[in-house]
């Protein structure tokens, strides 16, 4: 027998279930005064730097149906393309700007909602510039691990297509999904579990 | 905006990958709802960037006093929920075996007796006024954390005709980066639906349905108090070895 690498297995999954709002979000679902308010309801500050914009839409099943129960969360970069916390290597990012936040789908129209801003552009690992873009992860009832995908600009063609994740993505179609539409500051971003404009997800 | 950042490499490095056969697939049909809640198209593959190697960070003075006590978090003054008193205690470590300090742990589970207090479940069991089913805490610096709770009941739900969740405690868990996310549920010991739960048996590797059930921790308890369990959650390690983070062509 050969050494034994005494490295831990990650905790297996499982799916938040259809009350995660309970845990996640109470305030949502009429469990108040046990959190003044619910985490990451607000990414922003009056002094936040950047670009104000909106991301809305709704995350579909295999049969159209919005997932009316899902939790999105979002974690982004602030205006100059830096993130908080001690893992960011190259600066401090803006203070009044969270970079993490937390959505319900509305549990009759399935919408979810963020108010942020617009993030800079990040660094791929060889040095490349990555298209500006945000990334979010999704639990609901159904879903056995959280599912990590993106949400990159319309207003940003130039650099989408010298994007490094997407041009490993190839296709077209596929890289489509990705992309959130902007009109005015509002990008729409509708996330298809499965079917034939399927969303992308990552495993990362 | 064109003052961009010099790319340097995060001395928190990338994080190993996930072993995917470990934790659930996506499509497990005796648990339907999965059934058009599931991707079919594989999954993109790459290693993290930074956008994957960061995460929230979250404080201490998010932490309310009564956030890791859900006997008294929702009760009236003086009251108490019902239910057999338990503490849940453990530490949350990477796969390389470290404590991950100052990682949120967010937890919710039914009351006593099988039922959530939420406006969709309609299980006639009844709600416990003084049980709102939520809680929070920051594991310390050796990655140590502990709650106060009751223990929940099983529950029926609607799947196949006659399934029933074994008693379980959904957790939520941030570690230093996003990639890191997750969310599980904490099993008991002895519980004789564990066999028989779909959501459990979407899992295929008997040993990770053992990872999440919680034994009975006796030398824990508090005598006359509350009876403990133990359940310590791994999360995913970062790359340790010296030849890591350098860029291509360096």
């Amino acid at each position: 027998m050969p050494q034994a690498l005494d490295r831990l297995s990650e905790t297996p999954s499982q799916t938040a279930g259809p009350y995660v709002h309970i845990g996640l979000m109470p305030n949502f679902v009429g469990i108040g005064g046990v959190y003044g308010a619910d985490l990451g309801g607000s990414l922003l500050t009056d002094r936040t730097r950047g670009e104000r914009i909106s991301i809305a839409g709704r995350v579909l099943d295999g049969a159209e149906e919005p997932v009316r129960d899902c939790v999105i969360e979002l974690w982004q970069a602030d205006s100059r393309g830096l993130y908080q916390g001690p893992s960011e290597p190259r600066g401090a990012a803006d203070p009044a700007f969270a970079g993490w936040g937390r959505a319900a789908a509305d549990p009759h129209t399935g919408i979810y909602r963020f108010e942020t801003i617009k993030p800079g552009p990040v660094p791929f690992p060889d040095g490349r510039l990555q298209a500006p873009h945000v990334s979010l992860w999704i639990v609901a009832r159904g879903i056995n691990i959280g599912l990590h995908t993106r949400m990159y600009f319309s207003d940003e063609q130039a650099a989408n297509a010298a994007d490094p994740l997407l041009l490993r993505i190839g296709n077209a179609a596929r890289i489509a999904t990705l992309i959130g539409q902007r009109t005015g500051n509002v990008l729409s971003f509708d996330v298809r579990l499965q079917g034939a404009d399927e969303t992308v997800f990552f495993d990362s | 905006m064109n003052d961009v950042l010099p790319n340097r490499p995060s001395d928190g490095g990338a994080f190993l990958p996930r072993d995917r056969a470990w934790h659930p697939r996506a499509l497990t049909p005796d648990y339907k709802t999965t059934v058009l809640r599931s991707p079919r198209q594989p999954l993109i593959s790459f290693s993290n960037t930074l956008s994957e190697m960061t995460g929230p960070v979250f404080g201490h003075a998010l932490i309310g006093p009564l956030d890791n006590d859900l006997i008294h978090n929702f009760a009236r003054p003086g009251e108490a929920a019902q239910g057999p008193r338990i503490i849940v205690h453990g530490r949350v470590l990477d796969e390389q075996a470290r404590p991950v300090p100052g990682a949120l742990i967010e937890f919710w589970q039914a009351n006593a007796a099988g039922r959530y207090r939420h406006k969709q479940d309609d299980y006639l069991a009844p709600l416990d006024p003084n049980f709102g089913g939520c809680g929070r805490t920051l594991s310390g610096e050796d990655g140590r954390y502990a709650f106060r709770t009751i223990k929940p009941g099983p529950y029926p739900w609607p799947n196949r005709t006659n399934d029933w969740r074994p008693s379980h405690i959904h957790f939520s868990i941030f570690g230093s980066g996003f990639a890191q996310r997750l969310i599980t549920q904490m099993y008991f010991e002895g519980d004789p639906l564990i066999p028989h739960c779909p959501i459990l048996g979407s899992l295929t590797d008997p040993r990770a349905i053992e990872q999440l059930i919680a034994p009975l921790d006796l030398a824990a308890t508090i005598p006359m108090d509350s009876i403990a369990y133990k359940f310590d959650i791994v999360l995913r390690g970062r790359r340790s070895t010296p030849f890591e983070n350098r860029l291509e062509g360096n």
